[in-house]
């Protein structure tokens, strides 16, 4: 197992954070054990920036946040002052939805910022509503995440005792009903058409595009704006201390931080806030204040920059910034921020079928390019595993990625071969992105290894299941 | 009528009272009848379509679709082992072995004593504390083989492991079914007033009076 300096001490705060050098605009409650308190958010500048937006008009504290250019922490990094600008006028009532789903491979931040600081998360729920002009929000937490659950309904049932939610806030007009919603375990709801679906009470199947933005018909049919536990979680410092002062963090199109998780092999796996836009991975998985190498000092073979469904890159990419066009032109996203580092031992072809499996399983099953697609892609994997790989597999593979996502496919330049990168989104021809994500893993790792699918389709014994490769060489 | 006891019925129309349309406490009801039963059985889908203004067909046909819910009685609690890609490459694969050796059963199934259900997991966003397990949902990080065999010996014991894992998480464990050991509550005095969207026309009052 990995040699964690925190090993012991660390749970006793939060279990995954960790407290490095660098600026804590979202995180700087953690470091107490009593972090998720009223009494502990108060002490700590709780409900200022709530207190701030409510001396100004709404549409100044829109104005705000556009300036900031907040972007959604969710997956598409798309800017939250843009979207909130998007329910058509004249339509009422609107909704706010937070989609606190986190499930996608290798994430993990939403979880913490619910269970460690709810009352930061309520606020910033709080302001969006303001400036959204809105009278309800649903907060939607994972279905697994039963202290996440527990801790937020402790914090709105405080909140709400208190004043900061309900009727006349704070001795105001304005008032808003905060509900807490929970799922019931499905990836693809995080997918925020599919949300929506799930909150109304249905299956959470994505809705037919256009339109594309909820925030046109949305929950009931009604305008709803969609955002993610972080990127709300940002807005009480945003309105505290100003869209210039967030501004000064990061780059200039990626403003402030970002939480991300690094996990796998390095030396200190963790979630990290980090400044946004203007560090690189190769600092990230090796610099003493961050993950301080990978284990065994082994050599890198590759790590997934985004979450599962981000094409992989490999030592080649370590030093580009944290940025999401600078990572996108080089064939990949940030995503859901999260980082699954690999060494020297992976075998890539499990790794592969690894994260293939869990878009098969999590496919909602609406369109057949995904629903077959990804069915398929894990068995032709796993028989190539099995011992029973054909020589025509490895073509075939890419065929059915080639239906799902028609044309090149985004991957990282690959310089011995003479590959350029394919720049970030893929094609699709499926309602949402799962499907075409299930060829992510598929593409980076044969244009990559093929030599190690062809040797496991010649090979004639199966492997053991472990993702270690030392096993299947010997 | 009839599956709720008198307490979770008060519970469940104050769950659809929180919501503009009944039918969105659907899910919330499904958890709200596996917390009283530890499954969801038949007269309990016929009495959430009635408070939620559905059919039980629809009530099963959204139910089927969430992993969550069980259709089946389970064991009293249910363990889950993460098998995807981060906690596989610290070892999940061994301790999902582990797991099925000690406690003698296939993924899926359930002790003879009814105790434990053994199930893989996806992605419990706990990745870098790889690997991880869950017992009815709560967090075991970094978990070895033995950290496993203590939660065993503790839960056949009728003692909380909660410690023993994610030490965030104290007190005690409970049965399969029961998510949140809190439960909001919106005081009436203090609601802002939830209504059903046709019934909205304009925006919220308090606009007007803040602009
Ligand atoms: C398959 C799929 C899964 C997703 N899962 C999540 C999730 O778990 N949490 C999340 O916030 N966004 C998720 N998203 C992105 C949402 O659709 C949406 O873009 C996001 O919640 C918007 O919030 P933001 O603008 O604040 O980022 C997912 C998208 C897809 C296609
Ligand atoms: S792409 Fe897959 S998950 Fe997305 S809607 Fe289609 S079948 Fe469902
Ligand atoms: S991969 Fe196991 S918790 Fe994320």
């Amino acid at each position: 197992m990995v040699e964690s300096p925190l090993q012991t001490g660390y749970v006793k705060h939060a279990p995954g954070f960790v407290e490095n050098e660098g600026p804590k605009l979202i995180t700087s409650r953690f470091k107490h054990t009593d972090s998720f308190t009223l009494d502990k958010y108060l002490s700590t500048g709780g409900y200022e920036g709530l207190r701030s937006s409510l001396n100004r008009l709404p549409n100044q504290v829109h104005d705000e946040v556009r300036e900031a250019s907040l972007l959604g922490r969710g997956g598409a990094g798309f800017p939250a002052g843009i979207k909130w600008g998007f329910p058509p006028e004249g339509v009422w009532p609107r909704y706010l939805v937070v989609n606190g789903d986190e499930s996608e491979i290798g994430t993990y931040k939403d979880r913490l910022l619910m269970e460690r600081d709810p009352h930061q998360l309520i606020e910033g729920v709080l302001i969006a509503c303001y400036a959204l002009g809105l009278s309800q929000a649903f907060l939607y937490v994972r279905g697994e995440m039963a202290l996440a659950q527990e801790r937020i309904a402790l914090a709105l049932d405080e909140a709400y005792k208190a004043g900061y939610i309900g009727k006349n806030i704070l001795g105001t007009k304005f008032s808003v009903d905060i509900v807490m919603h929970w799922g019931a375990g499905a990836y693809i709801v995080g997918e925020e058409t599919a949300l929506i679906e799930s909150l109304e009470g249905k299956r959470g199947m994505p809705r037919l595009k256009p339109p594309y933005f909820p925030a046109a018909i949305g929950l009931y049919g009604k305008p709803t704006i969609v955002n993610n536990v972080e990127t709300l979680s940002n807005l009480p410092w945003i309105l505290n201390n100003g869209a210039s002062a967030y501004k000064g963090f990061g780059s200039e199109s990626s403003p402030g931080t970002r939480m991300f998780a690094i996990s796998g092999h390095v030396k200190r796996p963790g979630v990290y806030e980090v400044e946004h836009g203007v560090t690189t991975f190769r600092e990230l998985f090796y610099d003493d204040n961050f993950c301080r190498g990978i284990r065994d000092d082994n050599e890198l073979k590759m790590f997934i920059p985004g979450g599962g469904s981000a094409p992989w890159f490999f030592q080649e990419q370590l030093d580009l910034p944290l940025e999401a066009s600078a990572v996108g032109a080089a064939g990949s996203m940030l995503g859901s921020g999260a980082m699954v580092v690999m060494d020297e031992t992976t075998d890539a072809v499990k790794a592969c079928l690894s994260v293939v499996r869990f878009f098969a399983r999590e496919s909602c099953g609406k369109c057949s390019p995904c629903r077959e697609g990804t069915t398929w892609e894990e068995k032709i994997l796993q028989r190539i595993l099995d011992g029973d790989g054909r020589p025509s597999d490895i073509d075939l593979l890419l065929d059915i990625g080639d239906n799902i996502s028609p044309g090149p496919y985004p991957a990282a330049a690959f310089s011995d071969e003479g590959l350029d990168a394919v720049p970030f989104p893929p094609s699709q021809t499926t309602i949402c992105p799962l499907g075409p994500s299930s060829v992510a893993p598929i593409v980076s790792a044969i244009r990559r290894f093929r030599n190690e699918f062809e040797a496991l389709i010649t090979r004639r014994d199966p492997i053991p299941l472990s993702l270690k490769v030392e096993e299947v060489v010997t | 009528m009839g599956f709720f006891n008198e307490e979770n019925e008060e519970i469940a129309k104050e769950i659809v009272s929180r919501y503009p349309v009944a039918r969105s406490a659907l899910i919330p009801l499904l958890h709200l009848a596996q917390e009283q039963e530890g499954w969801i059985t038949k007269p309990a889908m016929e009495q959430i379509a009635e408070l939620t203004d559905t059919t039980s067909v629809e009530v099963l046909g959204t139910g089927t679709f969430y992993e969550m819910f069980k259709f089946h009685p389970v064991g009293k609690y249910l363990i889950k082992v993460c098998t995807n890609i981060s906690c596989q490459l610290l070892g999940a694969d061994e301790l999902f072995e582990h797991v099925k050796t000690v406690l003698d059963i296939e993924e899926g199934g359930t002790t003879e004593d009814g105790l434990f259900t053994f199930e893989e997991a996806e992605c419990v966003a706990a990745c870098t504390e790889a690997p991880c397990f869950t017992v009815n949902y709560r967090y075991f990080h970094r978990a070895s083989p033995e950290l496993f065999d203590e939660v065993v010996v503790d839960l056949k014991a009728g003692e909380s492991p909660l410690s023993k894992g994610c030490a965030d998480d104290q007190g005690v464990m409970p049965e399969h079914g029961t998510l949140s050991r809190v439960r909001q509550q919106i005081p009436k005095t203090r609601s802002a007033g939830i209504k059903h969207p046709e019934e909205i026309k304009g925006p919220p009052s308090w606009i007007e009076e803040v602009v």
